[in-house]
């Protein structure tokens, strides 16, 4: 990390007048236009908003996928995009575990091989990263389908391996992209409660939703709309 | 798990491309290596021919004056004083630097002498090595193997009216004609070819040599070398390598050469060219899944090595079955093509070769959709999500 870059804050995540504009051909598009907000450690932040409210692009921006167009992002005093992009990668293996919308499994990888995915850059041995997939993979209830292709789980348990891949190297922070959105209300139930128990353990957690249901389970929402947000 | 597994992985699972690219690299390295093999076949086979064709060089006395020959017209009148060699002499021929290149070493006297009232040339030589350097020499009769044997070229039997099984006699010593020779057009038409032993004697030259034909059996052999060589041994004699038959069999091989390795050029380029379009239309494909690896924390270089060591493995996988292929071609093709060709075997150094051309061009191939791949921007990539 660029020790230049770190600031006294005491907050986890602090977005300080962050805004983010698109060029699609002439025209700019307004995906935020400013937000400021900060989560702690071990929160769990629910950010509602509509379809095109600028949710996802948060997300982005937050996980250190999208350069923002102005502002900046604190991530336990670092500014984020202070570093260059091998860095912010180096950054996204260790700080943060990523669920993506439906799922994103690699398809040609077991579920064991799915979840140990992040560890093949982190020189973890061999019998050790089993350990840990096995832990996570037990903790997600799938610890008898780890030689199966993700083609032959069914939604909620794809979801599952999603959730378990995210958190085997044990990131302080947790990043859920709609994780209920391809889901029966019943498994995304399973799924809210998966991720509330993690939450309970000390995880912390920022789901992005559209569904203002799935916000019951975070201790904290944050509104977005037009390009602003409002913290309830 | 390892970057490594990855690649392996991908492989296993995705085995029609896997077979795919496999197919295109082991197509042109077994066009490579088949051409190869069948192109060493024919050059050996021509080679051999080559040297069956006769002498390379030529050993013959040095002389101060210039010939008075000129298309197989002699302007006569001045008899030179002939310098010839001693026969005790001959084996020091062997003690060149090269002489594992000589082959046959076919010594001549030669002399004339008058025959049933006519001027012939005789010509000694040993019949053995004579007969093996002249391969295409065809006898009517027995080929002659004694002392007191002869060989008759075809317009001196006609001229002298004779034929095998006759007897003639050459300054009062009776010969038999085993043999003679089909019409050649060449000098030997005209001469009576006698043991080389029995010619010194009926010429009264005991123990000299006229002239020495040599035939260096060899690939690629160090022609000029070896006349300096034997120049140096013999000061007073005049060296020539035949540059003709030389430089005619260097063409000839060098022309199916040349041959070979444009094809194989131009295999390499549509391999080359199989195997970029196929790793371009992976990256594409594959665009989602490189956005998820750099999201969760692979660096460019991590990308690049898992697209790169695919690459590796399918270069190796298809130069090693290509080679293996290419291989069982030329054996199954070369008696087709070259008539009594011999499969040269299996050239080890043609494997390494084909093995590493094979993983280079894979990878080389493959590095701009490697680069493009490490370059894709994880948002963009993550778009496609």
């Amino acid at each position: 990390m660029h020790p230049a870059t770190v600031n006294n804050t005491e907050h986890l995540i602090e977005f300080q007048a962050i805004g983010k504009e698109y060029k699609v051909g002439d025209t700019t598009v307004q995906a935020i236009r400013q937000m400021d907000f900060f989560i702690d450690d071990g929160e769990f932040v629910g950010i509602m908003g509509q379809s095109g409210s600028g949710k996802s692009t948060l997300l982005a921006i937050l996980g250190g996928l999208n350069h923002p167009s102005r502002g900046r992002v604190l991530l336990d005093g670092l500014d984020i995009y202070g570093l260059s992009s091998e860095q912010r990668a180096d950054l996204r293996s260790e700080y943060l575990g990523f669920v993506f919308q439906s799922f994103q499994l690699i398809p040609y990888l077991t579920v064991l091989e799915n979840i140990k995915l992040p560890m093949a850059i982190t020189g973890v041995a061999a019998k050790k990263q089993d350990e840990m997939a096995m832990a996570v993979l037990a903790r997600v209830g799938l610890a008898d389908k780890t030689s199966r292709l993700p083609d032959q789980l069914s939604g909620g348990e794809q979801e599952r391996v999603a959730i378990a891949r995210a958190i085997v190297n044990n990131p302080p922070i947790l990043l859920a992209d709609e994780p209920t959105g391809n889901l029966d209300s019943a498994t995304a139930e399973e799924i809210l409660s998966l991720l509330h128990q993690l939450n309970r353990e000390g995880q912390t957690i920022i789901m992005v939703t559209h569904n203002p249901e799935a916000c019951c389970h975070a201790t904290r929402t944050i509104l977005v709309k037009d390009g602003t947000c409002t913290v309830q | 798990m390892r970057l490594s597994d990855i690649s392996f992985n991908n492989l296993r699972r995705r085995k029609a491309k896997m077979v795919f690219l496999v197919l295109g690299l082991l197509i042109g390295i077994a066009t490579i290596v088949t051409l190869l093999s069948i192109t060493e076949s024919m050059s050996r086979d021509i080679e051999d021919r080559l040297d069956r064709f006769g002498a390379n060089v030529v050993m013959t006395p040095r002389s101060e004056n210039l010939s008075l020959s000129y298309g197989g017209i002699t302007v006569g009148g001045v008899n030179y004083e002939t310098v010839e060699f001693d026969e005790a002499r001959l084996p020091e021929i062997k003690t060149i630097e090269n002489s594992k290149n000589l082959g046959i070493v076919a010594p001549k006297v030669l002399g004339p002498a008058m025959v049933n009232g006519r001027n012939v040339l005789v010509m000694g030589v040993e019949f053995e090595a004579e007969l093996n350097l002249k391969n295409w020499w065809q006898l009517h009769g027995t080929p002659p193997a004694g002392p007191d044997d002869l060989l008759l070229g075809a317009e001196a039997a006609d001229a002298l009216k004779l034929a095998a099984g006759d007897t003639l006699a050459i300054n009062g010593r009776d010969l038999r004609v085993t043999a003679v020779l089909a019409p050649t057009g060449a000098a030997e038409d005209n001469l009576i070819i006698v043991d080389l032993h029995t010619a010194q004697q009926l010429l009264g030259k005991p123990g000299k040599i006229s002239l020495v034909e040599l035939a260096a059996f060899c690939r690629d052999c160090p022609i000029e070398e070896m006349v300096l060589q034997i120049a140096e041994k013999f000061p007073e004699a005049k060296v020539t390598a035949l540059r003709q038959a030389v430089m005619s069999k260097m063409q000839s091989i060098e022309l199916f050469r040349s041959f070979s390795y444009g094809i194989a050029v131009l295999v390499i380029c549509i391999g080359s060219l199989l195997v970029f379009i196929t790793m371009m239309g992976s990256v594409n494909e594959r665009t989602r899944e490189i956005g998820i690896f750099r999201a969760i924390g692979f660096r460019r270089g991590h990308v690049m090595q898992i697209i790169l060591l695919e690459a590796m493995v399918v270069g190796f996988v298809g130069g090693a079955l290509g080679y293996l292929a290419g291989n069982a071609i030329a054996f199954a093709v070369l008696p087709l093509v070259v008539k009594n060709g011999v499969f040269a075997g299996f050239n080890p150094t043609l494997g390494g070769v084909s093995l590493g051309l094979a993983v280079a061009l894979s990878l080389l191939a493959s590095l701009y959709p490697a680069m493009k791949a490490s370059r894709l921007d994880p948002s963009e990539a993550l778009r496609a999500l």
